[in-house]
């Protein structure tokens, strides 16, 4: 994609590339974002414990299999940065596609995921879980949807030869470090909200 | 080593004879770059410059100014006296909210916003900003938003004039333009209770959000990465530094302020339950996470003043900063601590007690770092040899009168005497003291200073002394009577009273006081188009300041510098000036390189614009306006088509050669 910005005018003090410091500072603003929705849920959650039971509508097996796969796809990513840096540009588009396409496993059991809720009677306003599950879950999907996007422009941008060994290895990365964190904040979604409610005698 | 790479994209370079009259050249997608263009409206509609953007956010934050003022004076109009019926209800409720909201984000932030713009990369010796492309996009999202927030205005007319009735999710509600407050406490934000203009205000605020996000995180890698050699962190000027500190309290505060609107957006318009009573939403909430970004909000106003005012203090005393390290420790302090202390916005609402004790002892130690910086700023003053020029004058003004805020501040810092004021006019006086004697004077103290630098002209005459003593004097006979009336129990926010509870004449005195403080606006703004027309030529030096932005010509050269600085100490150009030999600043040599110049996009424009169909289709839409969905599609499509155009585009640049260009 783009060149780094008016990088050559940086001097001495770089330590980090720009892009790279502006997707972590990125990360960093996600974070306060991801934390203002989880404890929203869980704030609501503990208030009203015996409103509604998640139970009846969570698929354990389905999850956790999602999760696996989000998982897997980092692992794909780490590859693909890596393939990256040391200019296989083949090796980097095998292992971009699995991560796109590992995405969109994760998507797709999303998208049944919600359908299911719904038909079970969960809706964005049945209760106020309906509310900050579907809106906390849907942001995180959009951020992984976006993050596919992304992978697909830069797949098909490594055919243009316009890929350049340095530059696009930060490219990449940048967007790695996005996908990584997607995935970190899943686990935390799936911990903090799926799995928390098998513990017996919780509520 | 993205030089080999800059050079492909760049043929410019290769025009060897002459560099100065560059042509555009044609960017990756094959379209002409809109640089060199002879029309002035599309060169600053598609600029990347930093002190373009910063002068057009000052433009554009001195109108708000003018806006928010005179919505101010309509409201005191109407207080003046008792049981007046200048304007409804409704109308007052109105006003105060978009006076606040407008003040706040319109005008202080963007005002901030265009210092930080004009000043940082100047102060560190950079070219420009980190990401000019980003840092256009911030201007032109900013100015969406403020479209956005505004256009309530705009139906409420027509409703009175009896053209336009809302229907759908909003039918029957009259309040178009935004009425609950510019913290939209719930449930007064809900559709049962207010109308379309809430809708503008999450929408216009939603997308602020997004400009001031953007234009935080530019800024912290600005001065992370782009700083001159030399330029150590420890020898930044102090602007730069509680620049710094302010950006990254935007990256970290504004999050959940931008969830909380998207929350109450999901409540109005897709029935979810978060702030609705009924369906079990906790309009506490709100206040929570309103009051997380709300008060770190109020040291992203207030600590750019204190870099302003660390600025001027020096250069008017000839000495040095006394504590430059404490200063910008103390800076840090305060924005760190400012995430701590959110609730003692909420003292009242039955907090419990350990809860309200821990936030009432957080609120009175951030008034520590607060005092070092006054000490600091005294010691400054101290056995030197102050000059009383314009800028100074404003400063003393702001040391005076941010303390007077600063005392009230303690005063509801204690959770029981907070009982008494919360809700009154004595959190008005407070307020505003910190806010106008404060963060309006140093603006006014940094305009006065470096207005010179930004258009190269002099000011004329002493009209400045005319606007000190107008806005001070009016501020404090607008405000300070507020305090009695807080105490008097006179509750902020009502639209008239009655007579007989003593109010009459504070009343009216403060609405006195305000046409004063007025007119010591309109002064400034007198004194500013004079500089514009009748302003001498202001030298590079004008004030012998002490940093690294008077070096530069007035005003600077696109280039900022002809050849990259680098920087011996702290306060560079004094010590080049004054200081031993080995102190001065020196230049790096180019290698007949010259200068790379990003190029100029309409990209960040067009993605920037895509956010008012956006907003306003929303809003539209809750105001039961037809289709209007599908405008907001359609937005986000635009946003969607200029972002991808932006990355196919490339950044560009070309070569400039300021000595070839001079000989
Ligand atoms: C020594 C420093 C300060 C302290 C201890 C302090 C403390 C407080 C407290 C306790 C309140 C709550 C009053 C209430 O609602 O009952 C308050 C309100 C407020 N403060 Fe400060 N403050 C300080 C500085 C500032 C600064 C620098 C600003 C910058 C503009 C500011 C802006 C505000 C605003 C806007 C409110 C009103 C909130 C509302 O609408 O009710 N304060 N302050
Ligand atoms: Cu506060």
């Amino acid at each position: 994609m783009s060149a780094t910005e008016n990088e050559e005018d940086s001097h001495g003090s770089l330590v980090i590339n720009n892009k790279k410091l502006l997707m972590w500072l990125f990360l960093g603003s996600d974070c306060m974002f991801f934390g203002t929705l989880i404890s929203t849920h869980l704030i609501y959650r503990k208030l009203y414990p015996e409103s509604y039971d998640p139970l009846l509508v969570f698929d354990l097996e389905l999850t956790s299999f999602s999760t696996f796969i989000l998982l897997m796809s980092s692992f794909l990513m780490a590859l693909a940065v890596s393939a990256m840096h040391k200019g296989e540009l083949k090796s980097f588009r095998r292992n971009t596609i699995g991560v796109i396409f590992f995405g969109l496993i994760f998507l797709a059991c999303q998208v049944y995921e919600f359908a299911h809720f719904t038909n079970e009677g969960l809706t964005l306003s049945t209760n106020t879980f309906g509310s900050t599950f579907y809106m906390m879950t849907g942001t995180h999907g959009v951020h992984v949807a976006i993050g596919v996007f992304w992978l697909l422009c830069l797949y098909f941008y490594s055919y243009s030869g316009k890929m350049d060994a340095h530059e696009s290895a930060v490219d990449v990365e940048v967007a790695g470090l996005y996908w990584h964190f997607v995935d970190i904040v899943w686990i935390i979604i799936f911990t903090a909200v799926y799995l928390i409610e098998y513990i017996p005698g919780l509520h | 080593m993205s030089h080999t790479e800059t050079e492909i994209l760049t043929p410019s370079t290769t025009l060897a004879p002459e560099k100065h009259v560059l042509e555009p050249e044609r960017s990756q997608l094959g379209f002409m770059r809109p640089d060199h263009s002879r029309s002035v409206i599309m060169d600053w509609l598609t600029t990347v410059d930093h002190k373009k953007i910063g002068i057009m956010y000052g433009a554009i934050a001195l109108f708000f100014l003018l806006v928010g003022g005179v919505e101010a004076l309509i409201i005191r109009t109407q207080l003046a006296i008792p049981e007046n019926d200048l304007i409804s209800a409704q109308r007052y409720n109105q006003l105060f909210t978009m006076h606040g909201t407008t003040m706040i984000f319109l005008a202080i932030m963007p005002l901030n916003a265009a210092f930080f713009n004009f000043l940082v990369p100047l102060q560190i010796g950079a070219r420009d900003v980190a990401f000019p492309r980003i840092n256009s996009f911030s201007l032109w999202a900013f100015v969406a938003g403020a479209i956005v927030i505004n256009f309530g205005w705009v139906l409420q007319a027509l409703q009175v004039m009896g053209l336009f009735e809302a229907s759908g999710p909003t039918a029957g509600m009259t309040d178009l333009a935004p009425a609950m407050g510019w913290f939209g406490y719930a449930p007064l934000t809900g559709t049962n209770f207010t109308g379309a203009g809430t809708d503008f205000w999450i929408m216009g605020l939603q997308i602020l959000g997004i400009a001031s996000l953007s234009a935080a995180m530019n800024f912290v890698v600005t001065i992370v990465n782009m700083r001159a050699p030399g330029m150590k962190m420890m020898r930044m000027p102090v602007f730069t530094w509680m620049t710094l500190v302010v950006s990254l309290l935007i990256v970290f505060a504004f999050p959940a302020i931008t969830i909380a609107l998207g929350q109450l957006m999901f409540d109005r318009c897709f029935g979810t339950n978060f702030f609705v009573v009924a369906g079990g939403g906790q309009p506490i909430l709100w206040q929570h996470l309103f009051w997380i970004f709300g008060h770190p909000e109020v040291y992203i106003l207030v600590l750019p003043a204190m870099g302003i005012i660390s600025e001027i203090l020096p250069v008017f005393s000839k000495k040095p900063l006394f504590g430059y390290s404490i200063v910008v420790f103390s800076g840090a302090v305060i924005g760190f601590l400012g995430f701590a202390v959110w609730s003692h916005h909420m003292f009242t609402t039955g907090l419990g007690k350990v809860a309200t004790a821990a936030f009432s002892l957080l609120t009175m130690a951030i008034a520590v770092p607060t005092g070092v910086k006054i000490f600091n700023w005294v010691g400054t003053l101290w056995g030197g040899r102050v000059r009383f020029s314009a800028p100074m004058i404003f400063s003393l003004g702001f040391v005076w009168m941010f303390m007077m805020g600063g005392f009230s501040g303690i005063m509801h810092s204690s959770a029981p005497a907070d009982a008494q004021q919360q809700d009154s006019y004595f959190v008005i006086a407070h307020f505003h003291y910190v806010a106008i004697g404060g963060i309006f004077l140093a603006v006014v103290a940094g305009i006065y200073f470096w207005l010179p630098k930004m258009i190269g002209k002099m000011w004329k005459g002493n009209l400045s002394t005319w606007v000190a003593i107008f806005s001070t004097v009016g501020l404090n006979v607008t405000f300070f009577p507020m305090h009695f009336l807080g105490l008097l129990g006179m509750p902020r926010r009502t639209h008239t009273y009655l007579e007989g509870f003593g109010w009459e004449t504070y009343n009216l005195v403060c609405t006195i006081g305000a046409y004063i403080l007025a007119f010591g606006i309109f002064l400034l703004v007198v004194d500013i188009i004079r500089c514009f027309r009748k302003g001498e030529p202001a030298g590079n030096d004008p004030w012998d300041a002490r940093t690294l932005e008077w070096a530069t010509s007035s005003p600077p050269k696109v280039y900022n510098f002809a050849k990259t600085p680098i920087i011996p100490a702290r306060d560079a150009l004094w010590e080049d000036k004054y200081g031993p030999e080995n102190r001065k600043v020196t230049y790096m040599d180019d290698h007949g390189h010259g200068i790379h110049m990003p190029s100029q996009s309409w990209m960040p424009f067009i993605a920037a614009l895509g956010f008012i169909p956006v907003g306003l289709g929303m809003s539209l839409m809750q105001a039961g306006i037809p289709y209007m969905g599908y405008v907001a599609i359609f937005g986000l499509l635009v946003i969607g088509f200029g972002i991808a155009l932006w990355a196919i585009e490339g950044p560009g640049g070309y070569h400039m050669h300021p000595e070839a260009d001079a000989a």
